[in-house]
């Protein structure tokens, strides 16, 4: 049945159908092509995108992990660790990292890495949010125009990153002391910089450290800023006394640096980057003023110079000029004196004002100059003197100071080098005084007046021997009558005796006379007519009212 | 041979929609009205194209990481073989065994079924007809279980986030995945089982 009607229907004409079955056909090959595109676009994005890779070398890989580890700078992830080897020697540990393709800068050659771990040092606490997310790798980049793949990874963070603001400067020392990388610079005891580095000089006579003051704080280091040694505790014992000066408590302990301005600084101007200052080792030294050349000059001491010591102040007139440099002993032998010769040296340019005005009159100053400037101070009476700085230390200061007293003495002017007469100390004066004072009081007759004394001591022991024997016992009869005669007086006044009673009664009596008279005149005056007429009848009912005394 | 007759034998043809029989030459089933075709339209080809695309997507699929999880600050990503590696090596080796098996082995096994039996079909080879139309059920039935993945990635996803202490965040690859898993699901749809047994006869198509 159905062949017939398909038969019947296949001979109508009819409109062919035209399938277009191909073309969806090979519309769903779209589905992988895109699928293609999509992997391959993907492909494309991680090759532009893979950064450069380089190696850091680093002492140890601890809190490394591969494929974990990241780099970061600014806390901004920048890479990955990927791999960690040995080197070919096995002395250090290579980290591989890739770098994301925007931290390109960070393949510079000066570009620093170092592991980010939790730190506790002297001078703070640091990565502490490492304890939990594991260690990374911390990135700086550099400046340099040449790019490398291998670095040398740092075993502690740098101090300071690039591209902050401020200045570095260049110190020069004797030693290290306790400084350290990182130690502190403080400005008027506030932090403003720390050292960043520090290298023995090319002829390795000294220290050159390099320190970095922080923004906007740099605008206070000028040309003549002093910089000193501010670690730890600096004791002086000194001809002025002790003397502690600390800058902080963890410059105690981790060392650090101070600077200041002199005091007066009339045309300072601002530092320069990289300039090079000295670092002194105390404030002290750091803020005098400078000294210009020194002259040697040399004393001859006949005294002990016990408390002298080397470094000990010279003061022209209470101004510290100078400072001993050598104290010696001579031998003299014409008198057989052991003589102390004591050298020092002194700076001219410390009396400030007073030198300029010597160097007008006595022109330049050298040798010769001061030979004859120091000829004319001794002949009006310049004397050198060693004396007492402290009492409780028996510290010696060497005083220059004029003494009209002085005797005279010849000056040589041509013999180098310089020596300045001296006197004998105050000390010694003082023991000259002494001297003199117990000598008088030897000359005392201290023998005849204990005699004297002692017969006047015994007269007066006889006297009391008398008293005591004769005078006392008639004293002690006459206390007893008195004392008999006051108890009998007292018997007579006491509260119980007649006499008392008798005399309260008549006290009684007397006031109850006063008291009748009182009646009497108050009668009288209302009615005076009494007097004459007597006293009326009716009158009696008048308000008065006697009251009898209540009996005793 | 005494073999059933053939549909197209007798001039007739199976409607997809309502499994009415509807003769030859018509274009519409003539109960449903849907298009009627003897066989599912360009089978092999569609079936190859969505097995090629799940292919490529195969590939990002294992080389990205299908989840970041953050555990007290300390991050990592992980890609599919990394987690099972990562279980595998933590000693819980049943758990690296279903992920292995749900993420690798099925999506393996579907590709290389589907390429057989395409191959097969395409060859119009008589070798054990019965088996493959029995592996094709099989296919079938296990392809959405490699979705397992993705589910555990969404909820854990959804369910870990503690801010600070602990987060778990998808990453690209788990969308690949998918991809991949309904691409395969696509692929094995598409393909008309009955074209097994067209190999009986050579006047199909």
């Amino acid at each position: 049945m159905s062949d017939k009607s398909h038969s019947d229907q296949s001979l109508v004409p009819g409109t062919p159908h035209i399938s277009s079955r191909r073309f969806s056909a090979s519309l769903v090959w779209l589905v992988p092509i895109a699928a293609a595109l999509i992997g391959l676009s993907m492909v494309i994005h991680s090759w532009l995108s893979a950064g450069p890779k380089i190696t850091v070398s680093f002492e140890t890989a601890e809190g490394l992990e591969a494929n974990k580890t990241r780099v970061k700078y600014k806390n901004v992830i920048i890479g990955t660790v990927t791999g960690i080897g040995l080197s070919d020697d096995r002395s250090q540990v290579n980290a591989t990292i890739e770098l994301d393709a925007a931290a390109k800068p960070f393949t510079t050659e000066d570009t620093l890495f170092w592991v980010v771990r939790p730190r506790i040092g002297a001078s703070g606490v640091s990565g502490v949010d490492t304890l939990f997310s594991g260690a990374f790798i911390g990135a700086d980049a550099g400046h340099s125009a040449q790019t490398t793949n291998k670095f040398v990874g740092l075993e502690s963070p740098p101090p300071v990153t690039y591209g902050e603001k401020g200045k570095h400067f260049f110190l020069h020392t004797d030693d290290l002391g306790s400084l350290d990388i990182g130690s502190p610079v403080y400005y008027r005891r506030i932090q403003v910089g720390q050292v960043i580095s520090y290298q023995l000089s090319p002829d390795g006579k000294g220290v050159d450290l390099q320190i970095f003051i922080n923004s906007p704080n740099d605008a206070f280091v000028f040309d003549d800023t002093r910089f000193w040694n501010a670690s730890g505790i600096d004791v002086t014992v000194g001809a002025s006394g002790v003397k502690v000066d600390t800058e902080s408590l963890s410059s105690i302990l981790a060392g650090g640096i101070a600077f200041r301005e002199p005091n007066y600084t009339p045309n300072a101007k601002l530092a320069d980057a990289n300039q090079k200052f000295a670092l002194f080792d105390d404030q002290k030294t750091a803020l005098a003023p400078p000294d210009g050349p020194a002259h040697y000059i040399r004393m001859r001491f006949d005294q002990s110079l016990r408390g002298l010591s080397i470094n000990a102040p010279v003061e022209f007139l209470g101004v510290e000029i100078g400072k001993v440099v050598s104290i010696d002993m001579d031998y003299d032998d014409k008198t057989q004196h052991f003589p102390a010769v004591v050298g020092a040296l002194i700076y001219p340019q410390r009396l400030g004002s007073a030198h300029e005005k010597l160097v007008r009159k006595f022109g330049k100053d050298n040798e010769e100059r001061s030979a004859r400037l120091l000829q004319s101070l001794i002949e009006h009476g310049l004397r050198a003197q060693a004396r007492t700085g402290n009492v409780l230390t028996g510290q010696l200061y060497i005083s220059l100071d004029f003494d009209s007293t002085a005797k005279k003495v010849k000056f040589d002017v041509a013999a180098r080098p310089l020596e300045v007469p001296t006197v004998p100390g105050s000390f010694d004066k003082l023991q000259e005084q002494l001297q003199a004072m117990v000598d008088k009081i030897s000359k005392i007759p201290i023998d005849s007046i204990a005699n004297n004394l002692d017969g006047s001591l015994k007269e007066l022991q006889r006297t009391i021997k008398q008293f005591n024997s004769d005078t006392l016992p008639q004293i002690n009869v006459t206390l007893d009558q008195a004392r008999k005669a006051l108890e009998r007086a007292s018997e007579t006044f006491s509260d119980r005796s007649p006499e008392r009673q008798q005399l309260g009664q008549a006290m009684d009596e007397v006031q109850r006379t006063a008291r009748s008279v009182r009646l009497l005149t108050d009668f009288l005056s209302r009615h005076p007519e009494s007097l004459i007429r007597g006293r009326s009848a009716d009158r009696t009912t008048e308000p008065f009212d006697i009251q009898m005394e209540p009996q005793q | 041979m005494n073999l059933p007759p053939y549909a197209s034998e007798l001039q007739l043809c199976l409607c997809h929609t309502c499994g009415y029989a509807c003769p030859v030459d018509a274009h519409r089933c003539p109960r449903c009205d849907s298009m009627i075709h003897r066989r599912k339209p360009d089978s092999i080809s569609r079936t190859w194209a969505f097995l090629v695309a799940s292919l490529i997507f195969y590939i990002p699929a294992n080389l990205l990481p299908v989840m970041f999880t953050d555990i007290l600050g300390h991050g990592s990503e992980n890609t599919i073989m990394s987690g099972v590696l990562e279980f595998w090596e933590a000693g819980s080796w049943d758990i690296a065994l279903v992920i292995f098996i749900a993420s690798v082995v099925v999506p393996c096994m579907k590709f290389s079924l589907l390429a057989l039996l395409l191959i097969t079909c395409q060859r119009r080879s008589r070798w054990a007809m019965r088996e493959r139309s029995r592996l094709f059920r099989f296919v079938e039935l296990v392809g959405y279980w490699s979705m397992l993945d993705v589910l555990v990635v969404a909820l854990v996803a959804a369910l870990v986030q503690f801010r600070a202490l602990s987060t778990i965040e998808p990453r690209l690859g788990i969308l690949f995945f998918g991809l991949v898993v309904v691409l395969t699901m696509f692929a094995a749809m598409s393909f008309d089982p009955r074209l097994i047994w067209d190999a009986e006869v050579d006047d199909v198509r």
